[in-house]
């Protein structure tokens, strides 16, 4: 690819990139969010037509202005946002074979139903995945709706496939399943990967060339045994970037929320027991799946307990929905950030403002638009969101920016207990660390932080207490300073 | 090079400027068009931009707009409230029925027909809130149930002064004078204008019409904010048939009597009127003011075809066509 360029309203998403990569091959592109990695990716998958610039394939300059321009050359994307490409009501099989069962009927007009299962079947076979056909995709987990179409996207012979944030929803046994198919894909099937990733360890195990780009251009690019982590850290950032975990030292005060043998009514989550203190950080670890999520939401009043009871202060409160929960001064940053914790079609104003808009508005019930936006002026200063101004559309802000939107909503209400459902997923080290430190500080006030994540160093590095989750119980409770990524690694995989 | 360059940037921000004010463009334009089209040589006058013309297109427009606004209402919490025409109708019968019937007082037959709306948003909002029916779905079978509802009422027939009650017996009762301006010019535009501003205030300018906005873009981002969404949605379509009751008091004024489904045919030209003003002033979401233009721009058409003589029964062929290039300048840039 040379010299594209594109320009979205207001931004020059890329300027004059050239990049190269090659069949049999593994090449991590990375940078943080809003660098332009994905944009690059949707030129080249056709997502966009108004690019200027040229691609080349095999010293032949091809032209590519629309999805079906890059299927016809080989070039296949599975993008992070697994639920987007999938179609929720029809079967594993049919998800798979959907290409030829679109465009590759010809005269045919009947769909040959065995031969549909038995295909996608053989596909499924050949990345050893083990899914049955028949179930609908609305029904698979995350994991799995990846691997389908993983499977999808090899059904027809192709040249080269680019893997978005693949790993984001898997457990460790599956990312090593899926870096076993992507080598297989590379080494024995000659197919060109490119794969894009936040989680620098991968890259460095999987890949063995890596790309950086910053600002919609390309900084560098470097053969993986000639580099290291760090270096590949400040070439996204653009400045030295020291600690990545930093936990401030906070008092710990009295207990003021706990939760006793909790269930749902789903059975999403099973006994779960825990309390919190004040100024105090627990984590909660487990692998994708263990319920981390249900849990968060569990004790948020988002998921109808069958029974056990929460306590507030030491008292019995009943949380029977969201509404009630922020009431009783609770605040959640939920996991899926555009579908649940950010209002992507407003302003940065509004969503700042949004669940404690009676702060704003008189009596009456008027808004009061100047307090409104000076409030949003301050939070955007404070948690130094990027954004050209308040007014911008959410949708609009890059992950991480919409994460400090999600956290920023909380804080002016007067909520003491914040649930964080992996608060850093797909969001930049820069942005990262602005999180942990925002984190952080929230403790040093006295709130009471309960924090939910698959990854293990983030969880070691700011929590005090850890609770680990398996098969959606909470198996083992571990005082953070006294243990280690094995130990919980251990306890996470169902080890007693 | 850089000529192209400041071309395609002059195109772009002349397409963001359409986007935003296209549909004004477009009012402006067919101004234009039928005043010149509609040149009386004569008598040298231009009798489409006559005030008495002008004041005849606000006028016909005004019952529409109210109806509208009803809708847009129901589509800032992302629903739609298809009951809408068939709640003008009930409201149209309510009105006249409790007048010639029952000898109501003005206020009373006025609060006796909100009453009805009131329990009309209340039944939508139980179809959609408790019994989880999608929106669209749930008003459709309102605007059957409404509509049967307010023929059974009115035995199938229409109400008037001086007419016998469905069991024969006389009546006397009269259509407040008061009640018949409301149909008449001035007092018909004065409420639409009113209704508009109202809605615009609440909407834009309230905790309750933001709350409806974000409650529309994203129901679980907003009920894990603490929202209470079914309690806004449940609001939505109150407003959306009081609104719509209006409307069919209006109605009712202007005809001066209850005819069978006298509402019906104002619900399509509604939701046109509606989802045109989406993009007005760049909002990209349902809006009072601009459903109002919405509103303006269908009434413009009508009046400016029929004025150039185009039959009557080939004006919707026009009107459906601008509707499709109005909507279309709006969801082109979307992508």
């Amino acid at each position: 690819m040379k010299n594209i360029e594109i320009e979205f309203p207001g931004v020059k998403a890329l300027k004059g990139v050239d990049f190269t990569f090659h069949t049999g091959s593994i090449h991590a592109l990375i940078g943080a969010n809003g660098a332009g990695k994905f944009t690059l990716m949707k030129v080249l998958v056709g997502a966009y037509n108004h690019y200027t610039g040229v691609i080349h394939l095999d010293g032949q300059p091809i032209e590519i202005r629309n999805p079906r321009d890059a299927k016809e050359h080989g070039i296949e994307i599975v993008y992070q946002e697994v639920d987007t490409a999938l179609i929720p009501y029809l079967s594993v099989a049919e998800n798979i074979m959907i290409d030829i069962m679109v465009n590759k009927m010809k005269n045919k007009h009947f769909i040959q139903w065995d031969k549909i299962y038995k295909d996608a079947k053989k596909v499924l076979d050949r990345i050893n995945v083990s899914i049955d056909t028949r179930l609908l995709a609305q029904d698979l987990t995350l994991a799995q709706k990846q691997m389908v179409l993983i499977a999808r996207a090899l059904v027809e012979e192709q040249k080269f496939l680019v893997l978005d944030e693949p790993t984001a929803p898997l457990s460790q046994t599956e990312t090593e399943e899926l870096f076993r198919i992507v080598k297989d894909l590379a080494y024995n099937h000659n197919v060109g990967i490119i794969f894009i990733s936040h989680r620098l360890p991968e890259i460095f195990d999987l890949c063995e060339v890596v790309t950086i780009i910053r600002d919609g251009k390309i900084v560098s690019e470097h053969k993986v045994a000639e580099t290291n982590q760090t270096e590949v850290i400040n070439e996204m950032l653009g400045h030295r970037f020291e600690e990545t975990f930093p936990k401030t030292i906070t008092e710990i005060k009295d207990k003021i929320f706990e939760a006793r043998d909790i269930s749902t009514n789903d059975h999403e989550v099973n006994d779960a027991s825990l309390y919190v203190r004040a100024g105090e950080i627990i984590g909660i670890a487990g692998l994708v799946g263990a319920g981390k999520t249900e849990l968060s939401k569990a004790l948020f009043g988002a998921l109808p307990l069958s029974k056990g009871e929460i306590l507030i202060n030491n008292h019995k409160t009943a949380i029977k929905n969201p509404r009630s929960a922020v009431k009783s001064g609770l605040a959640l940053v939920p996991e899926e950030r555009r579908k649940e914790g950010v209002f992507v079609e407003e302003p940065v104003y509004a969503n700042l403002s949004a669940s404690h808009l009676n702060a704003f508005a008189n009596p009456m019930g008027f808004l009061l638009w100047y307090k409104e936006r000076k409030h949003a002026e301050n939070m955007v200063n404070t948690l130094s969101i990027k954004t050209p101004s308040i007014y911008q559309k959410v949708a609009f802000l890059s992950g991480g920016n919409q994460q400090k939107v999600a956290v920023g909503k909380w804080l002016s209400t007067n909520a003491d207990i914040f649930i964080f459902d992996e608060p850093t997923k797909g969001v930049d080290v820069g942005a990262k660390h602005e999180i942990f430190e925002l984190i952080g500080k929230l403790a040093k006030n006295g709130k009471a932080i309960i924090y939910a994540s698959c990854e293990l160093p983030e969880i070691l590095g700011i929590s005090d207490r850890t609770y680990v989750m398996y098969d959606r119980k909470i198996v083992k409770e571990l005082v953070t300073a006294e243990t280690n990524e094995a130990e919980i690694l251990y306890y996470s995989a169902g080890g007693k | 090079m850089s000529f192209t360059k400041n071309q395609s940037s002059f195109l772009s921000s002349l397409g963001a400027f359409l986007t935003k004010w296209g549909t004004l463009v477009t009012i402006l334009g067919l101004v234009i068009f039928f005043t010149i089209m509609t040149y009386n040589k004569d008598f040298d006058i231009y009798p489409f931009i006559q005030p008495s013309n002008i004041i005849h297109v606000f006028r016909s427009i005004s019952i529409v707009t109210v109806i509208a606004i009803a809708i847009t209402i129901s589509l800032t919490v992302d629903g739609l409230d298809l009951s809408v025409g068939s709640m003008a109708t009930f409201a149209d019968s309510i009105v006249i029925s409790a007048f010639v019937w029952y000898e109501f007082g003005l206020w009373a037959a006025i609060l006796f027909t909100l009453f009805g709306a009131v329990l009309v948003g209340l039944a939508n909002a139980f179809l959609i809130v408790k019994l989880r029916i999608p929106d669209l779905l749930a008003t459709l079978s309102m605007l059957f149930i409404v509509e049967g509802v307010a023929l059974t009422y009115t035995g199938g027939g229409s109400i008037s002064e001086g007419m016998p009650r469905l069991d024969g017996t006389p009546t006397a009762g009269k259509l407040p004078a008061v009640f018949k301006e409301i149909g008449l010019v001035p007092m018909i535009i004065v409420i639409m204008v009113v209704v508009v501003i109202l809605t615009h205030i609440f909407l834009t300018y309230t905790k309750h019409g933001r709350y409806m906005y974000v409650v529309g873009g994203n129901k679980e981002a907003a009920r894990l904010s603490g929202i209470a969404v079914d309690k806004y949605r449940t609001l939505a379509y109150i407003l959306s048939a009081l609104i719509a009751g209006i409307g069919g008091m209006m109605l009712a004024s202007k005809v001066g009597s209850s005819q069978v489904n006298a509402g019906a045919g104002y619900l399509m030209p509604a939701v046109a009127a509606a989802y045109i003003g989406f993009s007005f002033g760049g909002n990209g979401k349902p809006n009072a003011i601009g459903t109002l233009v919405g509103s303006i721009l269908m009434g413009i058409l009508d009046n400016g075809l029929v004025m150039m003589s185009v039959p009557y029964y080939s004006v919707n062929i026009f009107k459906g066509g601008v509707l499709a290039i109005a909507l279309a300048s709006n969801y082109l840039r979307k992508k």
